[in-house]
């Protein structure tokens, strides 16, 4: 027996899942795959744990007024085989399969891998890189909160203590919409080294609104702004020349490894972005 | 009401069990301690090394990361039962031949993987396929070559018998 003790309940709407959030160190499960591995290890030892799996309504994957919205008991495989996403959301479609391996993607969700925020983890990034939108419902009632509000810090978000996500909405692409992504990790479907989730809008031959979101290089996903503005100036080279990313040593690699990396996965991404535009 | 604690019911190889199960019981522990089916083995135990991957409702999981009481209501199948329905006796005698296991301590888990792989392909998957797939279990015996030959080797069987 790994994990410390705790209580189990079933949550029977979203109500109750928000109200039971008021015990102490009261913890929701979603998929689990992340936070069961915290419980074997004693990393976490919540009092509570309140299973959301099997709520109704919260697992569609639906176009609403010019948005693809994913709720968040939406599994990773189920949205790898989606025709909405596939169509509408193209980036969320190519980051996926590299999210963990097919046994974690039948269980993990959408919602869960936002909601944990790892700093090295491809979703957040995506929603960063789209100017996504999380919905969350609390003791207040419903929120929606802008995916650059949301990442605070190192597994901090904009989620209080009894908020549940309950979706994440991203702008539906369109045939000016580009998307491009690419990760480096030691084996297929590691957390990354680095990686580089973006997005841009095609302006002639050029790009516009170029969104650089890089996941694995600091506490949260971070945006290369100056990058992005060099992108849309048409430099590749200068826009590596910008990139003014500080990441910290980690185990997998030193600081100026996953800077080098950075520029790397730029170059890959930016021909992406400038494929057949 | 003790919460710390439950009852659950659920169909595992094919056989109803209801059980008490601790909260914090994962289903790999509850299936080698409490149902004595040792075949699904206990790794790395947080999602990593996949020794201990098994089907829920047709799906492979990861039997360290989902906690036994999420099971109520579900159909459980492991190696044990695997084995017993003839449904993967192609892809073991394929690993037996092609010296796709050494200590063993993967196989189980790879089998279920690579049933999960033949089991949704459309079409004869390729190697890079395969070894995506596998990419989740490791082995360290094999080196993975002949673990792909044997994949390999049944996708194309089943096919020709399509």
């Amino acid at each position: 027996m790994k994990p410390a003790p705790f209580s189990y309940k079933k949550a029977r709407s979203l109500d109750e899942a928000v109200a039971l959030l008021a015990e102490k160190d009261a913890r929701l499960l979603a998929g689990g795959q992340s936070l069961i591995a915290t419980l074997n290890m004693r990393l976490s030892s919540p009092s509570l744990l309140i299973d959301i799996n099997g709520l109704a309504g919260l697992d569609g994957i639906s176009i609403k007024s010019g948005a693809v919205e994913i709720g968040c008991l939406t599994r990773h495989a189920q949205a790898e085989r989606s025709d909405v996403i596939a169509r509408h959301a193209p980036l969320i479609a190519r980051a996926i399969p590299h999210i963990g391996h097919p046994a974690i993607r039948n269980r993990g969700t959408l919602g869960g891998s936002i909601a944990f925020a790892d700093p090295a983890a491809e979703l957040p990034a995506c929603l960063l890189a789209l100017d996504g939108e999380i919905d969350t419902m609390g003791p207040k009632g419903k929120r929606t909160i802008k995916a650059q509000d949301f990442f605070k810090g190192l597994f901090e978000t904009a989620l209080g203590p009894q908020d549940v996500l309950t979706a994440i909405r991203v702008p539906s692409a369109n045939k000016d919409t580009r998307i491009g992504f690419a990760e480096l990790a030691r084996r297929h479907g590691d957390y990354a080294i680095v990686g580089l989730a973006a997005s841009a809008r095609r302006n002639g031959k050029g790009l516009a609104d170029v969104r650089l979101a890089y996941f694995g290089v600091g506490n949260t996903p971070v945006r290369a702004r100056k990058a992005e503005a060099a992108l849309a100036d048409g430099s590749i080279d200068a826009a590596v020349g910008a990139l003014d990313l500080a990441p910290n040593d980690d185990v997998q690699a030193t600081a100026a490894t996953k800077k080098h990396l950075a520029g790397v996965l730029l170059r890959r991404v930016a021909n992406q972005l400038l494929e057949a535009s | 009401m003790n919460d710390r604690a439950l009852d659950i019911s659920l169909i595992v190889n094919g056989e109803r069990v209801q059980e008490r199960v601790d909260a914090r019981k994962t289903l790999v522990d509850f299936l080698r301690e409490d149902l004595s089916l040792t075949g699904s083995h206990v790794g790395c135990e947080h999602g990593v090394c996949g020794a201990c991957t098994v089907r829920v409702d047709d799906e492979i999981v990861r039997g360290c990361l989902m906690l036994a009481v999420q099971c109520d209501g579900a159909k459980v199948e492991t190696i044990e039962g695997l084995s017993d329905s003839g449904e993967i006796a192609d892809l073991q005698a394929a690993f037996e031949q092609r010296n796709a296991l050494q200590c063993g301590y993967c196989t189980p888990a790879m089998l279920a993987t690579a049933q999960d792989l033949l089991k949704h392909a459309k079409t004869v998957p390729s190697r890079a396929q395969i070894r995506e797939h596998i990419s989740g279990n490791y082995c360290r015996c094999t080196g993975y070559h002949a673990i792909i030959d044997a994949v390999e080797f049944v996708a194309q069987t089943r096919a020709k018998g399509r």
